[in-house]
């Protein structure tokens, strides 16, 4: 065992990059939570993302296309989410369920023709004099853009949702739409609105993974990540700090399991790869154990149906 | 302007209505996408809906093997609903199911190869009793610490999928299999094995589980006090908590219950059909029925159908796939077109869809 | 619980009825094919159906091929092997590890029906067959090449599940890296899953990162090659198929799986009625494996090296597991000049000398 070998700020820094199709997956979610929806269909949007960014990138050669076009087929995916549960009323955990079904499906149909290809490369960003800082520099300075954007979308959904009216408005429809509703607040297009940008970052995540952080098209590709993602909302007890820490910890786990068996460590492979469920739940449960912390709880009407019948 | 307008009770007439017209609109979304694959949608159509059960080459095999694909799927999701009623978050089935199966077959393989008739209930025993016991982690964790369920129950699917990779690895693995993954094969340990009770017909005992399990729900939900604390937590949990409820004790009952049948149906499951302990035994059962409780309404006899007309969807689709070469992910985008119908149209038993103006009240 | 699961009348009519028609010489072959994973899936499955494509250019339409894709190895295979044999297929290829106890139970039941199981090794009835690859010969090659090629002298392996497929792929791997680099150390990461393109590129970053500058994968998808091209310096192999599009670096070689040859072979053979049960290990020989392009990024003398490592196994003159060989606690496995037996392979689960870790379990 060698576990010098280890190298703590390269561990950073790609438990960061590991991290972010999550993260951008679960501030979605997050954003949909608080308005009070609860879309099981993560997972669909950010495969159905992987593959419209991966199709876009490589038809037009431009990452960034790539990137605009899964945010949007991530988006319009939700929506069918979103005309179900808000107009027609239908069951929220089945709907997503559905979703999700629908866009494993869905995404392999398209990708037919995108298997075995390279999409174009995105550049890491690579700032000058600021990525030669020793230690901050690889750590902060040295990733692509999509990890500067997911960092700036949980500072932004934290800050409209604190400081702002429209995060006002959200958290209301999300803890009593009843009350909303009678404030004259459009309960129904405050959620689709919500759902959609939960469906756009799904995307974006998903495209994450099909070009950078994997890069390339394959059925299934997301394997499970969208589950985590719904699983770190949880864990970020709806607070976007909370929700990165939570991405980052339960990245930084895999990413240090995969070294610590990389350097030869003498634990049972079993238990090291069980390790970042096993170590969410854990601390989960010493955060909620905390009885000084306020409410933990979910947004009031998490998953209930609106439906103005006055 | 459209407008819905809730009705006292839900419409009888649309209730059973509903569901014909959502499998139509599906077939109507559906053959359009199979026409646009290049298949012939109402070839496509009548393979899955109808070939399973009276095409003469296969429906003798198939109509059987809906029973026996449908009585996990509804094993599980009977536990679920009660829990979804009371407001009890169970999505880690799965995880469930697993330990159940890896619990029972454990007792089982530990028997090996003597041959009693006690072995094979002691496997039911010790398959509901790990499904239990995996289910109380987020029981407890949630009325000791109020942790959230959701992601405990969610998580720990991952961890029993490593459990389950590493008994067929190691402790259960078959001694006698070359050094291959996976445990022996239950079918071939008569006292051990979960087979056909009538020859032909699909029904083992697992499918039994699942008859029963309904007609219990179905009692306990209709006639027992528990039945009624469960709805009241779901619809008004601070009247219930005022109605003498206690919530912990509601949440570990759900939740174990829940537990119990998810490990049944993988004790049932890996002592019958799948034979044996392997690193890919777990097919998504727990996930797949969290739609079965909801398409069935939660309704004991709804998920009853629910989880027949699913398995028909699995097992047409398959025939759709080696017969006209449909790729099975237009299957898996059908079976998400069927649930999205399915959802929308329930609106119509619950609401009345009024067109023109609100009149003022 | 003692009765045998017995087919009902009908079934049984029916297959033998299938078979009978093949006697008759019907117009067409019916092959059908079992896929563990999506045809999509760029490796495993791909190659398979690679092989499939290849029987119906070479047989036009003297075959008809059918396919199911993604069937999961639990309970669902059994089933689905049943019903492609009441279609009246002439001959199934299954082509996943645990698809072995379903095939050989369907193989009972329709004794007219011929079935091919990949890398398994029961055949309990004289219509099943098993095939597999010897993918280890490839594994010289790449040790060769690694051996050779590293300067840091640290190769990653990123390896799967711990099951004598893998495990023989480290140990070839080894033994000829050490060969010719008597420095080299070799850091294994497990996986625990065939597919997961994420935790692939998450285990290659962890491995480069610790000073590694060959990644050897026996996972599917492209993922280590990408993340050896971003880090630079870093090369790989192509696996299960050839990965091109990663070549002339990091990809400088690839192991492929080259199913083509044996299903046009023994298809052939059910047309002309000499088929019979075998068990099939084939290499380089025959062509079940091939070795993708070396590219230019290996010096030449060293790919010249290679290729003639590879034409002495092709010609039967060189095994890769050729003694002196110890095993990892110090005992003697193989004498000077013997050759491992084709039983201590297939059911290998011990490193050889020099490994370091424990395999898991």
């Amino acid at each position: 065992m060698d576990l010098s070998a280890i190298n703590p700020i390269l561990l950073v820094a790609s438990l960061m990059v590991a991290a972010t199709p999550i993260l951008l997956a679960a501030v979605g979610e997050l954003v949909a939570e608080k308005a009070g929806v609860l879309n099981l269909g993560v997972e669909g949007m950010m495969i159905t993302g992987a593959i419209c960014g991966f199709a876009i990138a490589v038809e037009t050669g431009s990452p960034v296309m790539g990137f605009l076009a899964a945010a949007i087929g991530g988006a319009l995916l939700s929506l069918i989410f979103g005309v179900l549960t808000q107009y027609l009323l239908s069951n929220q955990v089945a709907t997503g369920l559905a979703l999700t079904l629908f866009g494993l499906g869905f995404s392999s149909l398209i990708g037919q023709g995108y298997i075995g290809i390279k999409p174009p490369s995105t550049e890491k960003l690579d700032i000058p004099l600021l990525s030669d800082i020793p230690v901050l520099g690889p750590i902060l300075f040295n990733h692509d853009l999509m990890v500067y954007v997911a960092l700036a979308l949980v500072a932004a959904v934290w800050a409209v949702l604190k400081f702002t009216r429209t995060g006002l408005i959200l958290r209301a429809v999300g803890e009593n739409h009843d009350a909303a509703h009678a404030l004259g607040y459009k309960v129904v297009r405050v959620r689709l609105l919500a759902i959609m940008f939960g469906g756009g970052c799904a995307g974006l995540g998903g495209a994450y993974l099909s070009l950078i952080r994997v890069p390339q098209w394959t059925e299934g590709m997301t394997a499970g990540a969208g589950w985590i993602a719904l699983a770190i909302v949880v864990f970020g007890s709806w607070r976007a700090g909370r929700v990165l820490l939570g991405a980052y910890l339960f990245g930084g786990v895999t990413v240090l399991q995969l070294n610590l068996q990389a350097a030869g460590m003498a634990i049972p492979v079993e238990y090291l790869s069980m390790s970042p469920y096993l170590i969410t739940i854990a601390v989960l449960v010493i955060m909620s154990a905390d009885k000084s912390r306020a409410a933990l709880s979910a947004p009031a009407c998490l998953g209930r149906v609106f439906h103005a019948s006055s | 302007m459209i407008r819905l307008e809730r009705r006292p009770s839900p419409s009888r007439f649309w209730t059973a209505l509903t569901p014909v017209l959502a499998v139509v609109a599906t077939m109507i979304a559906g053959g359009v996408m199979f026409a646009a694959l290049g298949k012939d949608p109402f070839e496509a159509i009548r393979t899955i809906f109808w070939d399973p059960i009276f095409n003469e080459q296969f429906a003798a095999f198939s109509r059987p093997q809906l029973l026996v694909k449908a009585a996990p799927l509804i094993l599980i999701a009977i536990g679920l609903s009660l829990g979804f009623r009371a407001g009890v978050w169970n999505i880690g089935a799965e995880g469930q199911y697993i330990m159940g199966a890896i619990c029972g077959a454990g007792v089982g393989l530990a028997f090996y190869p003597a041959e009693s008739f006690v072995i094979f209930p002691l496997m039911v025993i010790a398959g509901g009793l790990g499904g239990f016991l995996w289910a109380m982690i987020p029981g407890v964790l949630r009325v000791a610490f109020r942790t959230n369920e959701i992601l405990v129950s969610l998580l720990l699917v991952y961890v029993a999928e490593f459990m389950l990779a590493s008994m067929s690895l190691g402790l259960l693995r078959n001694p006698e299999g070359a050094g291959f993954p996976g445990s022996r094969n239950l079918k071939a340990y008569p006292s051990a094995h979960n087979a056909e009770l009538i020859a032909g017909t699909g029904m083992h005992w697992g499918v039994v589980a699942a008859f029963v399990a309904v007609i219990f729900a179905y009692v306990l939900l209709s006639r027992h006090m528990l039945g009624f604390q469960i709805k009241l937590a779901g619809q008004a949990p601070r009247a219930a908590r005022f109605g003498g409820v206690n919530p912990s004790r509601l949440i570990l009952f759900c939740l174990g219950i829940s537990g119990i049948l998810a490990g049944a149906a993988g004790l049932f499951e890996v002592s019958g059909p799948a034979g044996q302990i392997s690193i890919d035994f777990n097919v998504g059962y727990g996930f797949t029925a969290i739609i079965v409780a909801f398409l069935g309404r939660l309704n004991p006899i709804g998920i009853l159908l629910a989880g027949l007309l699913m398995a028909l969807t699995y097992i047409g689709g398959e025939l759709a796939q080696f017969m006209l070469g449909v790729p099975a992910a237009a299957i898996q985008a059908f079976q998400g077109m069927l649930l999205f119908f399915l959802l929308a149209v329930d609106v119509l038993s619950n609401f009345r869809i009024r067109i023109g103006r609100r009149e003022v009240v | 619980m003692k009765r045998r699961t017995i087919l009902t009348g009908a079934i049984a009519a029916l297959g033998l009825a299938t078979g009978a028609a093949l006697a008759d010489g019907h117009a067409k072959t019916k092959v059908g094919f079992v896929y563990v994973g999506p045809v999509g899936d760029g490796g495993w499955t791909y190659e398979h159906d690679q092989g499939r494509l290849a029987v119906e250019a070479e047989f036009h339409d003297k075959v008809e091929t059918i396919y199911q894709e993604s069937v999961p190895e639990g309970s669902d295979a059994e089933r689905v092997i049943t019903q492609m044999a009441l279609s009246g297929a002439d001959i199934i290829f299954t082509t996943s590890f645990g698809y072995m106890d379903p095939t050989n139970a369907v193989a009972a039941k329709f004794p007219n029906v011929k079935f091919e199981h990949a890398t398994g090794y029961k055949r309990n009835t004289p219509n099943v067959s098993t095939y597999s690859a010897r993918f280890y010969e490839g594994r010289a090659v790449q040790g060769h090449i690694a051996g050779k090629m590293t300067k840091t002298n640290k190769i990653g392996y990123i390896a799967s599940f711990p099951i004598p497929e893998v495990i023989r792929g480290i140990n070839a791997a080894y033994i000829h890296a050490k060969k010719v680099n008597p420095d080299v150390e070799f850091s294994v990461v497990w996986a625990y899953t065939w597919f997961d393109p994420a935790k692939e590129a998450d285990a290659a970053t962890a491995l480069i990162e610790q000073g590694a500058d060959v990644i050897l994968q026996h996972t599917d998808s492209t993922a280590p090659l990408a993340a050896a091209e971003k880090a630079g310096g870093v090369i790989g192999f192509g696996q299960a198929s050839d990965m091109a599009e990663y070549s002339p670096s990091p990809r400088v070689s690839s192991i492929i799986d080259n199913w083509a040859p044996y299903y046009i072979a023994r298809v052939k053979a059910v047309m002309d009625g000499t088929w019979e049960s075998v068990d099939t290990w084939d290499g380089i020989a025959p062509g079940m494996v091939k070795i993708g392009e070396i590219t230019d990024a290996v010096p030449a003398d060293v790919k010249a090296e290679a290729l003639a490592m590879r034409d002495q196994m092709a010609a039967g003159t060189y095994h890769p597991f050729t003694g002196p060989l110890k095993k990892q606690d110090g005992s003697d496995w193989l004498a000077d000049g013997e050759v491992a037996d084709d039983g201590t392979l297939a059911g290998m689960n011990f490193y050889v000398e020099g490994l370091t870790g424990d395999i898991p379990n």
